[in-house]
This record gives structure tokens, sequence and C-alpha cells, in this order.
């Protein structure tokens, strides 16, 4: 008796748990999950206290250092005085770049700009394409069929061409690379959007609010919207991993972060003829993006297997 | 079946409209007057005039954008501004970079992406697995230009001297001029007509035309400065394709008839191969066609890092060169080609199901 009571109210209890306590559950089971959610501790810890971490201004010279006490020399390798380095050299984790700044002190700044790049463009593409795609889904019709051939178009070029082709429009720069990007990423927000809208339009509640007078506006994004959300913080996830990397991209290729932005993309870019000479210059930046691409890779993975009832079983 | 390529033939005709709109308008959109792009700060007001007049640029864009599509439904792209010589002409000397490369990247992609997957599937949990899944996580997550600058590094300058030292850059070998394939076999073909074209397309191909030609040194230097970018290229599908196999076959293996096969004591290579593999190809074709649109963009990249004189790069280079032609032209046959790669998927999945072409 007392053990029936007993695996009841535990029944009960697990009944009672939100999705998001079951989400977060199966998430820390993942171990590339957990794996993608340290890494993106540490980079928004570094994002958030770059500038106590950092050496050096990341936008100056060593010739702007007033008393600076080592030579000044474009693209010094790295010197770490617990490796053998002279203690009476300033200490360059990273070494110097071309314009005789610290690698190391840029390659941090550059987790504060990665990061912002990621979530901005995101969060502008979702808006965008939330609104497209629940007014497509919602309204069917020729509204459905303008919007979705438009997207059509948009998807119908290779991402990285298109954002290459809107950047050169509005200008080389941070800002319009960001857009070019956002631009780009709607129509996967709209799709996902649309798609979640359609499957629920015809439910009973969405019904039963229309018959108690529900206006549009409350029925789009009070009652079907909410039901988009799963599907769209997977996407969304997944979507600042390619946003950081085409942004990068589009900085290697001098169309977004300029000089002297401690941006990785860019950093790389400029220092991408110097490979053969100063290798280290080329090589943390891309780390850095790799590492912070694979996090929220790792990261939007573990959250569609553990938003997926399906896999339920496996966890 | 003749009924939903109908279908889908029509659907994409809108879409394809839409392409040419987007990409004249984009092209029309873009600041700063051509006239001083090409011809530099210091054009006079008259020359202008006469370059503008020259070029159709002088009407009102409605008149222009009749004009362009004219042109296009007739095959003529129009005159590249900066090289001066029609837009075609340059498109059949820079694709057969870009589709040697593509194609070797997918070859790349395909012969180690779907065994890959395959082995992880079917040694579900093991280290195999485990490391094959983390490789593939860290493949997708590569930037491409980074992976191509590193590569170039090792295998051109830390493995200097050694059996496996690559070329960092180029096509060739300098000094090296390969010989169409069409001239070794003295095929007498009239320059300007149809064969002659598509032959002269292919023999552009270096690593094709070599061993039509049997030019087996050429064939040699020209893998040998392909491998690199191929490889630096296909990083991204081959971990997609890893992914999708691995995930396509875990789903198939978990089914009853699979597990009849085997009751019925059939061999595992028999049941992977013949039985799994054949029903989990639906997802992977998907993944294949989508990721040779990825190529292109990823041309762009490898082709700029690798100095390969290629679509991508003079793309990207008339962008900022603001040349009309070249940009309207490239884009319109990227995306017409990425169109009809969808179209071919979407027909390729509905032979592979049939529930799909009944719905």
């Amino acid at each position: 008796m007392g053990q029936n009571t007993a695996k009841l109210n535990a029944e009960t209890s697990l009944d009672s748990v939100s999705l998001w306590g079951i989400t977060r559950k199966r998430l820390l089971r993942r171990k590339s999950a957990v794996m993608g959610m340290i890494i993106l501790g540490m980079l928004i810890l570094v994002a958030l206290t770059a500038h106590w971490l950092a050496p050096y201004d990341p936008t100056k010279s060593m010739l702007d250092v007033p008393d600076y006490p080592g030579k000044i020399e474009k693209r010094l390798p790295p010197c770490v005085h617990a490796f053998g380095c002279p203690e009476s050299e300033p200490q360059h984790l990273m070494g110097l770049d071309g314009n005789i700044r610290d690698e190391f002190s840029r390659l941090l700044y550059g987790a504060r700009i990665s990061l912002v790049i990621g979530f901005a463009t995101v969060s502008f593409s979702i808006l965008i394409g939330t609104v497209l795609g629940a007014l497509a889904g919602y309204f069917g019709g020729w509204v459905d069929n303008t919007i979705m051939r438009v997207m059509d178009v948009v998807l119908a070029f290779p991402s990285l061409l298109l954002a290459i082709a809107i950047v050169t429009v509005l200008g080389p720069g941070l800002i319009n690379a960001l857009l070019a990007i956002g631009i780009v990423s709607i129509p996967a927000y709209a799709r996902v959007v649309r798609g979640s809208v359609l499957s629920v339009r015809e439910m009973d509640y969405v019904s039963a609010t229309r018959s108690l007078g529900g206006n549009t506006y409350e029925i789009l994004f009070r009652r079907i919207l909410p039901n988009a959300l799963t599907p769209l913080i997977v996407q969304g996830t997944l979507g600042i991993a390619s946003a950081i990397l085409e942004t990068a991209a589009l900085s290697f290729l001098g169309l977004g972060a300029q000089h002297p932005t401690p941006e990785w993309g860019s950093m790389l870019g400029q220092e991408r003829n110097q490979v053969f000479t100063a290798p280290h210059l080329v090589f943390y930046p891309g780390l850095a993006i790799m590492l912070t691409v694979l996090a929220f890779n790792l990261l939007g993975d573990g959250l569609r297997d553990a938003l997926d009832p399906r896999l339920a079983h496996v966890s | 079946m003749t009924t939903y390529i109908l279908r889908r033939l029509l659907l994409s005709i809108p879409v394809i409209i839409g392409i040419l709109f987007a990409t004249f308008a984009l092209a029309r959109l873009i600041p700063s007057d051509p006239c001083r792009a090409m011809l530099g700060e210091k054009a006079t007001d008259e020359v202008c005039d006469q370059f503008l007049k020259r070029h159709g640029l002088d009407q009102p864009i409605p008149v222009q954008f009749a004009v362009y599509m004219g042109e296009i439904f007739k095959g003529d792209f129009g005159n590249s501004f900066r090289f001066s010589m029609p837009v075609t002409e340059i498109l059949s000397q820079r694709l057969p970079i870009t589709i040697e490369l593509s194609l070797a990247a997918l070859s790349i992609s395909l012969l180690v992406g779907i065994p890959l997957g395959i082995i992880s599937a079917v040694r579900h949990n093991s280290w195999v697995d485990v490391l094959t899944m983390l490789w593939a996580n860290i493949g997708v997550s590569m930037p491409v230009f980074w992976l191509g600058l590193m590569l170039a590094y090792f295998f051109s300058l830390t493995l200097k001297g050694t059996p496996f030292q690559l070329p960092p850059s180029g096509r060739l070998s300098p000094g090296l001029i390969p010989d169409p394939f069409f001239e070794v076999w003295n095929m007498s073909l009239t320059e300007g007509t149809a064969i002659y074209l598509t032959a002269e397309f292919i023999s552009r191909m270096n690593i094709l035309n070599s061993i039509l030609s049997g030019d087996w040194k050429v064939f040699k230097d020209a893998a040998q400065h392909m491998i690199l970018p191929a490889v630096a290229l296909s990083t991204i599908p081959m971990a997609l394709i890893a992914r999708m196999s691995r995930s396509s076959m875990l789903e198939v293996l978990g089914q009853d008839y699979i597990r009849t096969a085997r009751a019925k004591g059939l061999k595992q290579r028999t049941v992977v191969i013949r039985h799994a593999l054949r029903n989990a190809l639906l997802p992977i074709v998907t993944v294949v066609g989508l990721s040779l649109g990825g190529l292109l963009g990823g041309a762009v990249l490898t082709e700029t890092v690798f100095n390969l004189a290629g679509v991508g790069r003079i793309l990207y280079e008339a962008i900022t060169a603001r040349d009309y032609g070249i940009v309207q032209a490239f884009t319109v046959v990227i995306a017409v080609f990425f169109v009809a790669l969808n179209l071919i998927v979407d027909i390729s999945y509905a032979y592979l199901d049939p529930r799909i072409r009944l719905n």
C-alpha cells in the first residue's frame, strides 16, 4: 500500500514538472550539450570580464603604450615568461600583430563582439521571421503565397553569396554585415513559425478563443505563437552558430568588421598573408571562432534532442 | 510521377523570375556609379555619359529590366565592364574551376562521410561512434577559410621536403601548360560551334582534361594542387553527411524488417548495405543536395584562400568592383543551379519514396 502510494506520488510529481524542467534534466544528461554549455559559459565569462582580463587596450598599438619596455616590432611571436621568455621582455601570450597590438587582448575582446553578433543577428531574424511566418500561416491564401515565394527566392541563393551582395549594397561594416546575415537567415525562422502556426491553427482551443471573441492579435500572439517557441529556440541556437561563422567569413573578406575592431574574422583576414611567417596570428582567432561555433552547435543539438518527445525514451 | 515533376517545374518558375528580379535590383542598388568605379574617379561627365549610353545604363530602370530579361532568354548576359568581354566567355573560363573544385570536395565528403556515418550507426555508442560524432561536430563548426590557411601552412611548410608536401595555392605549377584533350586526339573542331565550346569547357577542368589526354605529369600536378582546397571545402558537407547518415541509419536499423533480415540469418554486411542503407538514403540525398549550395558559398572563401580563379572569387571581385554584368550573370547562374538542384533532390525524393508523390 505504502509502496503504491509512493509510486503514485512520484508519478503525480513527474506530471507536474514543467516542459522546461524535463528539458533541463534531459539536457544535463547529454555530455556533448554539457560540453557546449561549459565552453559557452567560459566564453560569456571572458566576454563580460574582457576589460579586466586583457593586459592591453585591444585597439591600441604598443607605440601608444607609455614606457613600453619591450622592442617595438611588428608580428612578434608569443612571449610567455613561464615558458622561458626572458623576464626583461614584456609578456604577450599570443604575440603582437602587424599593427603592434597585443593579440591576446584582441582575442579576449573578440569574444564579446562574436557573442553580440550571434545574439543580435538571430534576434533580428527571429523577430522578422516570426512575424512573416505567423502572417503566412495564419492568413493563408495570397498572403501565404506571396510571403513564402519571397522566402523561396531568398533561399535560392547560397546564403554567403547573398550576404556578400547585400553588404555590398549597404556598404562594408559590422552592422551592415549583421543586417545582411540577419536578412539571409529570415526564411529559416519564417518556415519554422509558419509550420507551427499551420499545425495548431485549427485546434479546438484556438477555435474556442475565436468563438469567445478573441481578436486576431490575441489568437496569433497569445494562443498560437507560444507553440512555435520550442522549434524557434532550437533553430535560434543553431542559427547563432552559423551567424558567427558567416559574419567571420564576411569580415575575413573585408566586408564585415573594419580596422581596428577586434573581430576574430577580420583579425584572421588581416594577417592571412602572414600565415607562413606568423602562423600564431592566424591560428588563435580561427580556433576561437571554431570553439564558439562548436559550443552553440553542441548546445543546439542537445536542445533539439531534449525537446523532441520522440527521443524521450533515450533519456 | 510525371504530374509531380510538372507541378514542381511550374512551382520553380515564379522563384526563377523572382531570382532574376532580385539579382537585377541588387546590382542596381549597389551604391556609387559604375562608370567611375570602372574608369576611375577622374572620368569626366562626358566620358561617363558615353559609358552609360554604351552599356544601356542611361535608360529608365523598367526598360533596363525588360532589356535584361529579353537578353537572358536569348542566353546573352551582356559584357563585363572590367574585362570588356562577354560575360558568357568569362563564365565558361571560370566555371570549370569551380565545378572541378566542388566535385572534388563533394566526392571526398561522400566517400568519407557516408561510410563514417554507417560505421558510427552500426557500432552505436562505441568509441568509433563517439570519435566520429566529435569529429563531425568540429567539422560543421569549422571556418573553411581558417582550415584552408592552416592546411596550406602544415602541408607546404611543416611537411616541406617530405613526400607529403603539397602546393599552398594555384592550379598548376608555373611553366606547366596542359594541351586540350581534343587537340591531343587530333579532333578537327570548328571554332565557335557548340561541340567546340563544350570540348573547350571540359578541357579547362585540368584533372579531367589530363586524364582524357593521358598527360599524367599534368594530372599529378593538378591533383596535388586540388587536394588542399578540396579537403578544406569538403569539411562541412562531409560532417553533415556523416551526421545525417548516422541518424538515418540508426532509425532504419531499429525497424522490424531489419530484425527479420537478421533472423533469416543474413550476413551483417548484407543487412546493412542491402536492407538498411537503401532506406536510409532519403535524408542523405537531401543533405547532399543542400550541401552543394553550401559548397558554392564556401567556394568563394576557398578560392580566395588558395588563389583559384573560379566563379566564387570572380563574383566577389565583381561585386566589390561594381561590375554589373558579371554580378547579374553569375548570381543568376548560381541561383538557378541551386533551384535546379533542389528540384532534382525533390524528384529523387519522390522517386525513392512513392508516398511523397502521392501527396
